[in-house]
């Protein structure tokens, strides 16, 4: 990995945080617009899920990833800690491979 | 956590705030150096991006096969919600440009929290700096004993590392289902990925997907649960998990 990417999202999301506190400061942005920043979690978080989980390079694929994602999940809605959650992720899906490599 | 820490307490909340983030802060380590981050490489981007979600996003998108460039992006993506946060915490981080502009290192989900939680300026202002701090110190700390365990792994793949990142991501996208609009934009960014990858370069199917926030366009006025002061949960810096403080 070379550097320039390191250090470009560090400076990247440094400005980020400039602008919104020291550039524009108090004055609130449109409504609409801050409707839509606000969804920036939830689309970006789902889309890495998927892409993470069930594909591989530009394949669709389906393996032991899945499972140990669905556990995840599941100990997630239990309010279990995040590093347990992560874990289990781990765990299931270096078990299924162990069963059925 | 729904009872959001006031007075005194700030100061134990935001170290055990800090303790559970540091946690965090192993699995992104470890994580970072299983994908072809060195170990200074992993230190310097805990220090200086330093939201813990675009960390994550970023050696996610590395993992899938993704470009730096499409990493980059994702990872900015979710950047510009710290954006948010500064807009709403500037009146309370008032002062000579210096603090300002150092301050606005310590602007992410947690500190906003605690910050906007408090009664009055001072207290606010208090909360801001012990949270932020805090956290930042035991990120960091997380991220070098991470990387440095990471190191020491042979095969990633046998451990089902690959399958930590969207365990991890799992964990924090549950306060953003909450609402309607943040379960609209969560299913349509998934069909988008599922659709567009077969057609597109790794890691761009994840920025296309960002169109989905154009859900937002309907909603006339943010949700109790969007607006920038997010409750206060312990996740890596930058975004939130669910487990308590």
């Amino acid at each position: 990995m070379s550097w320039w990417p390191v250090l470009l999202l560090g400076g990247g999301a440094y400005l980020c945080k400039v602008v919104g506190l020291v550039v524009i400061g108090g004055r609130p942005l449109p409504t609409r617009v801050q409707s839509c920043l606000a969804l920036i979690p939830a689309a970006m978080l789902s889309a890495l899920i998927v892409a993470n989980t069930v594909t591989l390079g530009q394949q669709l694929v389906i393996d032991a990833r899945l499972p140990g994602v669905l556990a995840a999940a599941l100990a997630a809605w239990r309010r279990w800690p995040f590093p347990v959650v992560v874990a289990i992720g781990a765990g299931v899906t270096a078990l299924v491979r162990l069963a059925a490599p | 956590m729904t009872d959001v820490p006031r007075g005194k307490a700030v100061v134990t909340a935001s170290l055990a705030l800090g303790v559970a983030v540091g946690l965090i802060g192993i699995s992104f380590g470890v994580l970072a150096v299983a994908n072809d981050l060195s170990l200074a490489q992993t230190c310097v981007m805990s220090v200086f991006v330093f939201t813990g979600a675009s960390q994550f996003a970023f050696v996610g998108v590395i993992a899938t096969g993704g470009s730096a460039a499409a990493a980059v992006g994702s990872g900015l993506l979710l950047a510009a919600r710290n954006g948010v946060y500064g807009l709403a915490l500037a009146p309370v981080l008032q002062g000579p440009l210096g603090r300002r502009l150092l301050a606005a290192q310590f602007v992410i989900d947690e500190s906003t929290a605690m910050a906007t939680a408090q009664p009055d300026q001072p207290a606010q202002a208090r909360a801001f700096w012990w949270s932020g701090l805090s956290i930042f110190v035991l990120w960091n700390a997380g991220t070098v004993i991470g990387a440095l365990a990471g190191r020491a792994l042979s095969d990633p793949a046998a451990l089902g590392l690959d399958a930590a990142f969207p365990a991890g991501f799992v964990v924090l996208i549950g306060p953003h289902l909450r609402n309607r609009a943040g379960r609209q934009a969560a299913v349509l960014a998934a069909l988008v990925v599922l659709v567009t990858t077969p057609f597109l370069r790794p890691g761009v199917p994840i920025l296309v997907a960002a169109l989905a926030i154009l859900v937002g366009l309907r909603t006339p006025a943010p949700e109790p649960s969007q607006e920038p002061g997010p409750p206060v949960e312990a996740g890596e810096p930058g975004d939130r998990g669910e487990q308590q403080a």
